[in-house]
């Protein structure tokens, strides 16, 4: 292949390509291996990528995306210039920072409980059952919301009918929709985000407990000064992923909880592209829309790495 | 971790204190589907008259009897069963393909395909963009779109790889090369051997995902006798289309039922996952440390 053009060259560059040719000789087996997967990410994952220019066209069926004319930043601008594009960017903002600052610290709590307790029986089943819920589907979550928080028969109402306070439908009222949000959220995932922070706790050393017991610590003093410390590492790299993806809010379980009273405030950038997108079949625009919201979720990322990396040397590359 | 640390008064009040919290913590967490269970073997009555409070009221299956009798329940049931074992199947055999050659040191190119691979983590091209790719595919309202435009999550291929890395001893595979064992060999013969726990692991995950999605079934197929359970729970609970399951002559009859059906839904479309739940527990936290490791 490219081997003998390139033994002219400087020896390093040789040294390369003969490694190369050789271990491609060698494992040949191994690179048919991997033709699959990466056709499958150059397919469903780099292709779409392409694809995105739709959004610098106006989208023609007959033309298809190569065809269709170029329109530059026209729909960017008209999505700019919606007065639904600051909803948008708010509604996404207040769940996700709600998410953040509710959802972020009670796995941390959880886990730092879970670790004083002396009985290995009760944090098994601490931890079995408070996982559980993550195995929920999001369709049998929202149902379940649905259901306890129905206007009429709906457990929570009737509890409160029982103290005789009356019937709300709370998920009809646009003001409730982040807390029903963030909190059922919290309900599903709590026990399974605590896992990786019990796994940093277990990897603290132990000498520095026994340190802590010397010097006759108190156990809330140990947490502050041994556990914490410990799993801060961890905690960072959780916070630059969670913070990293505040405006990735999810589609699927917002979707679903959606209806026409709340939508005000329920209606988010993924479930807005799929509404424009694939129910009204406006390509061009929605795909705008899109790539806008991956861009930005590109840059946030970056940039609280790079300041994590700046300030605690804890990143994620 | 047996550190033995004499209470004091204050560490005994806090401890109270922890106990107490995560008391609650598996209330809140248990009250909601032990509900749900109960009102699923209770009366139509008791349910829709709010009597049920913990334990089921007046024991009765109807709903189940109501759901094995309905054939569109039948045949989602089926074709989430058919998604979860061929889309596992899938993921998990495409995930070892490309894990195992990216954990070898000799794989040349390996740090070029894991940006490329992880890339995909950060960015994206966006809904419509892989709707179109997977139109152009002519995999719209097939059983393939759900299959396989997600088959592979880079997640699990990371802890695959670090897997493969830790647990596999470069002598071994030194030794082998010394016989002359070509890598197809090496691999049927010494690493899937070596890695139950991960291909555990790979199948639980996969598995969980794909009997829980809906997302790709929503946007790619058409045709109902194709939809998953999700999609048809959707429609029932969320959208409120009893779809003619509650065939009870008289209005009220069939709007008790209805609301009972939702809550035996929950339970046969939670079920086949929380049985095996308590028995896999450990593979799934044996994975996120895997992955947490280093990610």
């Amino acid at each position: 292949m490219a081997l003998n053009r390139n033994t002219v060259t400087r020896n390093i560059k040789r040294g390369v390509f003969e490694e190369a040719g050789m271990s491609f000789r060698k494992h040949w087996q191994l690179y048919l291996l991997v033709i699959p997967p990466v056709l499958f990410f150059l397919i469903f994952k780099y292709y779409p990528m392409v694809n995105a220019v739709l959004a610098f066209k106006d989208y023609n069926v007959i033309k298809g995306i190569w065809g269709s004319p170029w329109v530059g930043f026209k729909h960017f601008r008209m999505f700019f210039e919606n007065p639904v594009f600051w909803t948008l960017v708010k509604n996404t903002l207040v769940i996700s920072f709600y998410q953040l600052l509710a959802g972020f610290p009670i796995p941390i709590l959880l886990a730092l409980m879970l670790n004083e307790v002396r009985s290995a029986k009760f944090k098994r089943l601490v931890q079995l059952v408070s996982f559980a819920p993550y195995f929920i589907s999001t369709v049998v979550m929202v149902s379940i919301i649905m259901l306890f928080l129905a206007p009429r028969l709906g457990f929570v109402n009737t509890a409160f009918n029982y103290f005789g306070l009356e019937s709300k439908n709370y998920l009809g009222d646009p003001g409730m929709f982040s807390s029903i949000f963030v909190w059922s959220d919290i309900w599903q995932t709590a026990g399974y985000s605590a896992v990786v922070y019990l796994a940093a706790l277990a990897a603290v050393d132990p000498t520095l407990y026994e340190a802590a017991k010397v010097d006759g610590a108190s156990r809330i003093q140990k947490i502050m000064n041994v556990d914490l410390p410990g799993i801060l590492p961890t905690i960072t790299i959780i916070l630059i992923l969670n913070v990293g993806s505040v405006m990735a809010l999810g589609f699927e379980k917002i979707y679903l909880l959606q209806n026409k009273l709340n939508i005000s405030s329920s209606e988010v950038i993924s479930t807005y592209v799929y509404k424009i997108g694939l129910l009204n079949a406006n390509y061009s625009f929605a795909t705008a829309v899109g790539l806008f919201n991956s861009v930005i979720n590109l840059v946030l990322l970056v940039a609280v790495n790079a300041l994590a990396k700046r300030l605690s040397n804890n990143s994620i590359w | 971790m047996s550190r033995k640390i004499q209470d004091s008064t204050n560490d005994k009040i806090f401890m109270i204190f922890v106990y107490a919290i995560l008391c609650i913590v598996l209330v809140v967490v248990i009250y909601p589907l032990i509900y749900i269970v109960s009102s699923s073997i209770s009366s139509p009555h008791a349910v829709t008259s709010g009597q049920v409070w913990l334990w089921p009221v007046d024991i009765s299956f109807t709903g189940y009897l109501t759901l094995w009798y309905t054939p569109m329940i039948k045949t989602s049931y089926l074709n989430s069963f058919i998604y979860t074992s061929a889309g596992t199947a899938i993921s998990v055999v495409l995930t070892i393909m490309i894990a195992y050659p990216l954990s070898r040191k000799t794989f040349y190119g390996r740090s070029a395909i894991l940006v490329m691979v992880t890339f995909t983590m950060l960015f994206s091209g966006g809904l419509i963009p892989t709707y179109l790719v997977v139109r152009e595919l002519g995999m719209i309202d097939t059983r393939w779109a759900v299959l396989i435009p997600n088959a592979i999550w880079v997640w699990q291929m990371i802890i695959a790889k670090s897997f493969f890395q830790s647990n596999i001893p470069e002598e071994l595979l030194e030794a082998s090369e010394i016989d002359g064992c070509s890598d197809f060999r090496f691999i049927s013969s010494v690493v899937l051997p070596l890695s139950k726990p991960i291909i555990a692991v790979l199948v639980l995950m996969y598995a969980v995902g794909q009997w829980n999605a809906y997302f790709d079934a929503l946007i790619y197929l058409k045709s109902d006798k194709l939809y998953p359970l999700q999609l048809i729970l959707r429609s029932i609970i969320i959208q409120n289309n009893s779809g003619g399951i509650a065939d009870v002559g008289l209005q009220v009859q069939r709007q008790q039922l209805t609301e009972l059906l939702k809550y035996s839904l929950i339970v046969i479309a939670t079920l086949p996952v929380l049985l095996i739940y308590p028995f896999v527990q450990r593979y799934f936290v044996q994975g996120m440390m895997v992955g947490s490791i280093k990610g």
